[in-house]
């Protein structure tokens, strides 16, 4: 086995024992990259790999964190060319931890509007497993290059799935953080209450240790709340007896793929086998997440992203507009994708004078209704078990021309980022073409260490996340 | 809720964003689909429901009203499209 396939607890365990040199896994990585990025295109094009970092284990970063001196795209025209004068916090927090910050950036749907990697300024990212299917979205780049061994591992963000949809498309971990676990610092901002960074990972063991690392309070984010971190790696327990777990009927429903249905229940099984109790819960709002989803993440983002105007970076219009508000209007108008300027506009309507009570309001109330549902389920169970997208992994273009269609794809994750808990995904089977299968783990906020457990314990019973895609 | 042309106009102005004829077709239909599946939201009793903003309970954050390090200005700058005499340049805002 190459260096490159390794995770990177076994990289580092062979790095201590001095068995091999840093620069043999960037030369690995190097190789793999000559022979595959081609055809999958996980990074932001027009990336040198030349420059990964000689010295410890190199981590793969999505395109909207910030990395001081390296561009920091956004995967958008309006962010062309952006290096941040600083670090997000979680970079910072690598850096400390002895780790190196790939110069490479991931691809991603612009200002991370998607569930498919297609929308990117610099073109769509193919699925490892099947190079005519997407990646899933929005995190893609990195869940594509972690699954076809061009990182070692890599961070994502997921406002609504979109590091453990592409996770489950390409037979990878990914997790999802409790809400205000990870700092926010650097992370240009998509919809403030629901962003949250999170690993994309090999196996179990890896997604522990860099949750670990990035995770905590810091001062320059006011919502990264001051609870200590527990070592999450001491959480990697293979022992589920007496664990609760509950299935929501509602997640089981029309619209759910029958091989995925089949593959999730089969997990289900196995948990119960050893020691786990199942039973079915309900979660009676399920139905109202999307919807409200769309409504608060295009309110906040239409306001987070009235920043890119053309002035302080970014892309600015050549046009010969005669006023401010011209230019910045051209700027808007040519520098934005198709979805961006789509979101923008519904979350300035949802907004704007006379619809504020009507969708708004009346979506945060419903909000609550969904955490409610939660907060219900958590008092008797441990957790609860999901398929982290109804459907394996689509053809590219199957969905391009209806944003509702694809807004559909993120049905089962979009309501952990309304109740702001943690949730994962990890690999639970392939199809019989052989794409992979995501299985979702819940549990209520700030028990990241129950959610590892679990999943720890189903992993290492099991083969799936051996699996590796013949590109 | 119908959505007409005008209404997408007008609501892209307050956004900033000049959108061309094209985009005003393809949009104004799309976001009458997206608004007609959000009327769903009618449906749910929330007349006693308060609203959620986040989730965490937080209330005031303080923290110590200490100097610390600021970006350098120069740095700042190095991404601006257009700039004169260490400030951000623009067109002209009063004629």
């Amino acid at each position: 086995m190459n260096l490159n396939q390794l995770t990177a607890r076994q990289l580092q365990k062979k790095l201590d024992a001095k068995e091999i040199k840093p620069q043999e896994i960037i030369s690995s990585l190097k190789q793999r990259l000559a022979e595959s990025e081609e055809k999958v295109r996980a990074y932001v094009s027009g990336a040198d790999f030349s420059s990964i970092p000689d010295e410890g284990l190199p981590v793969a970063i999505k395109d909207n964190i910030c990395t001081k001196g390296l561009n920091t795209q956004c995967c958008s025209k309006i962010l062309k060319d952006f290096k941040p004068p600083y670090d997000a916090t979680v970079i910072k927090k690598i850096k400390e931890a002895g780790l190196s910050v790939q110069s490479a950036k991931t691809n991603m749907d612009e200002f991370a509007f998607g569930s498919s990697t297609e929308n990117s300024f610099f073109g769509a990212t193919h699925n490892p497993w099947d190079i005519e299917r997407v990646p899933g979205g929005s995190s893609g780049g990195s869940a594509a290059a972690v699954a076809a061994d061009e990182a070692i591992w890599a961070l994502g963000s997921d406002t609504g799935g979109s590091i453990r949809q592409p996770a489950s498309f390409c037979g990878v971990v990914g997790l999802k953080p409790t809400y205000g676990r990870v700092s926010r610092y650097g992370l240009i901002a998509f919809a403030s209450s629901l962003d949250q960074i999170g690993p994309i990972t090999k196996d179990v063991a890896d997604s522990a240790w860099l949750a670990k690392i990035i995770s905590g309070h810091d001062i320059q984010d006011a919502t990264a709340v001051d609870i200590p971190v527990p070592d999450y790696t001491k959480a990697l327990v293979k022992d589920v007896k007496g664990i609760k777990i509950g299935v929501p009927e509602e997640y089981f429903v029309e619209g759910l793929d029958e091989e995925v249905k089949e593959h999730i229940l089969q997990a289900i099984e196995l948990l119960k086998k050893l020691g786990a109790t199942v039973k079915k819960v309900k979660l009676p709002h399920t139905q109202y997440a999307l919807p409200v989803y769309y409504i608060i993440a295009t309110a906040e983002a239409s306001s987070n992203l009235a920043r890119f105007d053309g002035v302080e970076y970014g892309f600015r219009t050549d046009s010969k507009g005669q006023s401010l508000i011209d230019m910045y209007e051209e700027t808007r108008g040519e520098g934005f994708g198709s979805e961006a300027k789509r979101r923008i506009i519904l979350g300035t309507y949802v907004l704007s004078h006379g619809y504020y009570e009507a969708y708004y309001l009346r979506a945060q109330k419903v909000r609550t209704l969904i955490k409610n549902d939660f907060d219900a389920v958590f008092k008797e169970f441990d957790c609860i078990l999901t398929p982290t997208s109804p459907t394996p992994a689509f053809k590219i273009g199957e969905k391009a021309a209806n944003p509702l269609n694809m807004y559909l794809s993120d049905i089962y994750t979009i309501p952990a980022n309304l109740a702001g808990i943690p949730a994962i995904s990890l690999p639970c089977g392939l199809t019989k073409k052989r794409l992979p299968v995501g299985l979702q783990i819940l549990t209520k906020a700030f028990d990241e260490e129950t959610l590892f457990r679990i999943a720890y314990t189903y992993e290492q019973n099991t083969s799936w996340h051996l699996e590796k895609p013949k590109l | 809720m119908a959505i007409s042309k005008d209404t997408v106009k007008y609501v892209a102005h307050l956004a900033r964003i000049r959108l061309k004829p094209e985009e005003l077709d393809v949009f104004s239909v799309q976001l009458e689909e997206i608004l007609k599946y959000m009327e769903k939201l009618n449906e749910a009793e929330v007349s006693h429901i308060p609203p959620t903003s986040h989730i965490l309970s937080l209330k005031n954050v303080f923290r110590a009203d200490q100097v610390r390090p600021s970006l350098d200005v120069d740095a700042v700058l190095e991404n601006a499209p257009k700039k004169k005499d260490r400030q951000f340049s623009v067109p002209k805002v009063i004629a």
